[in-house]
């Protein structure tokens, strides 16, 4: 039996492990069909994102909405909620950190910043709040209320931003005071636009895993998860939880927001579509399993392969687009469990043996 | 506001509304026997590409007239294909259903961008290609109004309210519906009756992929000529909710598709009507998604999944 469970043990880190080399092999392979050379491409991929100081640091900058988007997702399923509005929590976080960093320019940055990445949690977490409500209350579905609602944001921020936050003649408002830039660390990466957003994700991924696994009320949204009627008949109010899970949900997404705004842009555009933060939150919470520090690892690869996708196209002329090939298939295999342990069975068996004999 | 545009802002409705009506159709032939299909903006996107380079090259080899068929056949392939990767990871290897099919929107946005490279040189788009002209029927399209709105229309559109109706009657009045929605309501009832789960998922499934196909195809092949990055950019998503909106029925997604197909049309007509000057046109936007919210609150209400919605079949657990 202890055997047994070791397998099962070792298992958590091989499947994703596998299911990774999987899917660059299924992009090598898709790479090969169309004529390009995938150790080239690979290549130019990893240089990108490790090739100077600048470019590392570009890299994690691209990694931290990413970790606080799949964070968002990844809290409202273990609550059993499908979160699809991440991008429009995100929207309306950054909208508050850009109302709040222009309209109250006049005061202190040790009150200004804090009231900015407050602010932006708060209202990206009421906006997941309204989802949570209706679903809590009146049992709509909210996947369609999150969908709805990321459409809804994306034009009331458009409205702000343009009524009231509008360089003049220009599609973006104006800046917000240089002393709010969130920079970090940013001398030593060549400036790079990295900010303390990275370091409030991990601490969100801390606070996520804690809260969840150590806490009462996380054992309670858990149960909430795995089985509404059973944690109801347990005498558990689940409707506040939704509601409750949905909001710190939210706040994650609305932290991103903040961090794109203080620490990244400095201002906040009019947007045509959709930006597309909560799509990539979706794919980010998947590949970590759900668990937030499995989201702070998915986030990393997937940021780097985004971020070095453009070398590939750069240096190897390999279309960039293909990194979601290589993502999707990653997703895949470890959605698709039954496949990796397929591939490894031959493996499996001559382990066996060898503790038989 | 006189009775021409009225009947130009019906015309143009119906238009936008094709795409949703066949991809929400699809989302319900997957969803009524028990698998989530998150991936439909996917098998749009698959869609919309076949559809864009099946009828180039069709155009190209001196088809003219039969190139936007050859472009919907093409779309039709490609979606159940597409729909394949999703029906075998979620029902054969019992993935979850909701992650494979987020596999499958990031397939789609990886690999059609990645062949349009390929095939056009670096290309950001497929070359333009002409789509379907307007087809008006013999005489209805006379009358006033009603006319020019409902019968003078493209092929694909006609074909969409066609499906609708006969959707309804395969899912609700055959025994292959009664079947499709037995493996999604209660699967270890429909096996104990003999009808294989898993099969009847497939088909299911497929149908999807073939209709959200068609849904992209009608997007290039009407409306933008190409398919680029931004061809279909979120209309996936609104058939899902379209979908829910109409409570999993072809008859309620087609109502709901009608009245997102009227918002997308309603922006072409402020500035015509002049109304950005009195509302901002974002308020004017918002309209739809904030009324969906409204009617789903005050009248439709709880709204009913099939309950094996999203579960994976285990004969081993009945």
């Amino acid at each position: 039996m202890n055997k047994l469970k070791k397998i099962f043990a070792t298992d958590s880190y091989i499947v994703p492990l596998v299911a990774i080399i999987l899917g660059f092999l299924v992009g090598a392979a898709v790479m090969l069909i169309g004529g390009y050379d995938p150790i080239a491409a690979y290549g130019a991929l990893f240089k990108r994102v490790f090739g100077s100081a600048y470019d590392f640091g570009e890299a994690i900058r691209e990694m931290t909405p990413l970790m606080l988007t799949g964070l968002s997702v990844a809290f409202a399923f273990r609550s059993g909620m499908f979160n699809i509005g991440a991008d429009g929590q995100v929207l309306i976080g950054m909208t508050a950190a850009s109302v709040i960093g222009i309209k109250l320019a006049g005061l202190p940055t040790f009150l200004l910043v804090p009231l900015a990445v407050i602010g932006a949690g708060l209202f990206g977490g009421m906006w997941a709040g309204i989802a949570g409500y209706l679903k809590a209350k009146r049992g709509i579905n909210e996947v369609i209320t999150t969908i709805m609602l990321n459409w809804v944001a994306l034009y009331l921020a458009n409205y702000i931003v343009r009524t009231f936050l509008l360089i003049p003649g220009q599609n973006r408002s104006e800046d917000i005071p240089a002393s709010m830039w969130l920079t970090f660390l940013n001398s030593i990466f060549d400036n790079a636009r990295l900010h303390w957003g990275t370091v409030i994700a991990l601490a969100a991924a801390v606070f996520f895993y804690i809260y969840l696994w150590k806490t009462k009320q996380g054992f309670e949204m858990r149960a909430v998860g795995l089985n509404s009627h059973a944690a109801e008949y347990a005498g558990m109010n689940v409707s506040r939880n939704v509601m409750k899970s949905m909001f710190i949900a939210g706040v994650f997404a609305g932290l991103a927001g903040a961090g794109e705004v203080l620490g990244v842009f400095h201002y906040q555009s009019v947007f045509a579509g959709s930006p597309g933060y909560g799509f990539d939150g979706i794919a980010v919470a998947l590949l970590g399993l759900t668990h937030p520090f499995g989201v702070i690892l998915a986030a990393i690869l997937y940021g780097m392969l985004t971020y070095g996708s453009a070398g590939m196209s750069f240096n190897a002329d390999v279309p960039p687009e293909l990194i979601r090939i290589v993502i999707g298939s990653i997703i895949f295999f470890i959605a698709a469990q039954g496949i990796v342990r397929w591939v490894l069975k031959p493996f499996y068996f001559k382990r066996k043996k060898e503790k038989v004999l | 506001m006189d009775w021409l545009t009225l009947g130009q802002m019906l015309n143009t409705t119906l238009v936008f509304s094709t795409a949703l009506i066949f991809a929400a159709l699809g989302g319900i032939f997957s969803e009524r026997s028990g698998v989530v299909n998150i991936g439909l903006e996917g098998l749009m996107m698959f869609g919309a590409f076949a559809a864009a380079v099946g009828g180039y090259y069709a155009q190209d080899a001196g088809y003219e007239t039969m190139a936007p068929w050859i472009g919907v056949l093409c779309a039709m392939a490609v979606g159940v294909i597409g729909a394949l990767i999703h029906a075998v990871a979620s029902i054969t290897f019992k993935a979850d259903q909701t992650i494979s099919g987020t596999v499958i929107n990031f397939l789609a946005a990886g690999s059609t961008l990645y062949l349009v490279k390929l095939l056009f040189e670096g290309a950001g788009e497929t070359p333009l290609i002409d789509g379907f002209s307007k087809y008006p029927i013999p005489v209805l399209s006379k009358i006033p109004v009603i006319g020019p709105g409902l019968f003078n229309n493209y092929p694909t559109t006609y074909l969409a309210i066609i499906l609708v109706i006969v959707v309804y009657f395969l899912l609700f009045k055959t025994p292959f519906g009664l079947r499709l929605r037995a493996v999604g309501e209660h699967p270890s009832a429909a096996d104990t009756l003999g009808v294989n789960v898993n099969r009847m998922r497939y088909v299911g499934v497929m149908l999807s992929g073939m209709f959200a196909g068609i849904g992209g195809a009608t997007i290039t092949l009407t409306t933008t000529g190409t398919f680029a990055h931004n061809t279909i950019s979120g209309q996936g998503f609104i058939a899902i909710a379209a979908m829910i909106f109409g409570k999993w029925n072809p008859l309620g997604a087609f109502g709901a598709a009608v009245f997102f197909g009227f918002s997308q049309a309603i922006r072409n007509y402020v500035q015509l009507f002049g109304w950005s000057q009195s509302i901002p046109q974002e308020f004017i936007y918002m309209i739809p998604y904030v009324l969906t919210i409204i009617v789903l609150v005050s009248a439709v209400g709880r709204s009913s999944a099939p309950s094996a919605l999203g579960q994976p079949y285990d004969p081993s657990k009945r």
